[in-house]
């Protein structure tokens, strides 16, 4: 083996032994690292109780309702299996309506409602004019305007 | 199959006239492309149906944040190639990489946290996109870090090489963390299986700056590796015939 095959196979030897650990360390953190929750996850008990959380989803169609004469809102989140009540007070982000993404920061009472006290819009990756957007709307007919975000899907088990 | 382009390329000379030479039509094409990509981006694009005019900033922050990993991926090669075939000149281009790329994951930060503020209602949020995106503006600071370090210019090479390509898993890690993980981060629109989620209209410009952006960074690299060159060769004595013609 000539000096050089030997800097090579070390060079490789290197990036093969991190990307391995790096696998590895991805594949545990997959379980543990995961940035919301969406609603099945939390019906199934995979949220520590009492415990602060991100709980990430779709805004349910006409769930929106504010309180006269404060800024508190109550909306629901749904990821179209389970659907959690989430009340809120504060300025929603310019990009919150109804059939779309969204994360939610807070705590879930006992009741079952979860009390957010941040709420962020979550962006689709789908971009459009609004005069396609609007033919879209009133082809689909004005029940399912919003396409389904990919990563709020409740198709992904276990934060997957 | 000859290998003498690849040993030419070995020679700090030939590389230091051959990045004088193509200097000028990098920058040049460059320029002409970001302009046309700016405006057709700016002005031609349709806004979007949900962001209005806010999306335009995607037409700096989404190659600022290609140009990051393409620049990681660069400095990578390079300094593997420097370390295999102990090739002065390769490790020269890792270490102009360093400072374009650190640049340009700063922008695709910046940028991403002013549209943030705007689109999703934060300037910053722990989430797997943005956080490996931080720690590859980490890893380019700790490159710099490390050789400014070490004296030794051989010394300063392998070391700094080998966090080089040790940092390379980063790069899969970063693009596919809005895939992996549940992110705020939304999926790629462009980069991804499928046809982009795009019309042809925001898409174009968005193209044309990503193409700008690649002749920008090339344009660069050339005039930071001249001076690489000229700072490692400086005893050398074809450096004065150089300065002098």
């Amino acid at each position: 083996m000539t000096p050089r095959q030997r800097r090579m196979t070390l060079v490789a030897g290197i990036l093969a032994g991190v990307t391995v650990a790096g696998a590895l360390a991805l594949s545990a953190f997959r379980q543990n690292v995961t940035f919301f929750f969406d609603p099945s996850q939390v019906a199934s008990g995979k949220v520590p109780p009492g415990e602060r959380f991100r709980l990430g989803g779709m805004v349910t169609e006409g769930s929106l309702h504010r309180v006269p004469g404060s800024l508190e809102v109550q909306f629901v989140v749904t990821d179209f299996a389970h659907e959690i009540p989430v009340v809120y007070a504060g300025v929603l982000p310019d990009l919150f309506r109804e059939g779309a993404g969204v994360v939610a920061h807070g705590r879930l009472r006992a009741d079952g409602t979860f009390v957010a006290d941040e709420v962020l819009a979550k962006h689709d990756e789908k971009y459009m004019p609004p005069e396609v957007a609007r033919s879209l709307k009133r082809r689909n007919g004005e029940s399912r305007a919003a396409p389904l975000p990919s990563g709020t899907a409740g198709v992904n088990p276990a934060g997957g | 199959m000859s290998w003498t382009w690849f040993h030419r390329l070995g020679s700090p000379p030939y590389v230091y006239g051959l990045a004088r030479r193509l200097t000028p039509w990098f920058a040049w094409g460059a320029g002409l492309l970001l302009l046309c990509g700016l405006y057709g981006g700016l002005v031609l694009a349709p806004p979007d149906y949900r962001q209005g005019n806010d999306f335009r900033i995607i037409y700096v922050h989404a190659p600022s944040a290609w140009m990051s990993l393409m620049v990681y991926t660069t400095m990578a090669v390079a300094a593997a190639v420097g370390l295999i075939w102990r090739m002065k000149v390769a490790h020269a281009v890792a270490a102009s990489c360093a400072t374009i790329g650190a640049s340009f994951t700063f922008a695709a930060l910046v940028t991403g946290s002013l549209w943030g503020v705007r689109m999703w209602g934060t300037w910053w949020e722990w989430d797997p996109r943005l956080t490996s995106e931080l720690i590859l503006l980490f890893l380019y600071l700790g490159y710099m870090g490390l050789r400014a370090a070490i004296e030794d210019t051989q010394r300063a090479d392998r070391a700094s090489g080998l966090l080089a390509v040790v940092g390379v898993v980063n790069v899969p890690i970063i693009h596919y963390s809005v895939v992996w993980w549940n992110s705020l981060h939304q999926a790629p629109s462009v980069m991804r299986l499928g046809k982009p989620t795009m019309p042809p209209a925001m898409l174009l410009p968005l193209l044309i700056m990503l193409a700008g952006f690649t002749l920008l960074f090339a344009a660069l690299l050339l005039v930071r590796l001249r001076g690489e060159i000229l700072n490692r060769e400086r005893t050398a004595a074809w450096i004065r015939e150089a300065l002098e013609a």
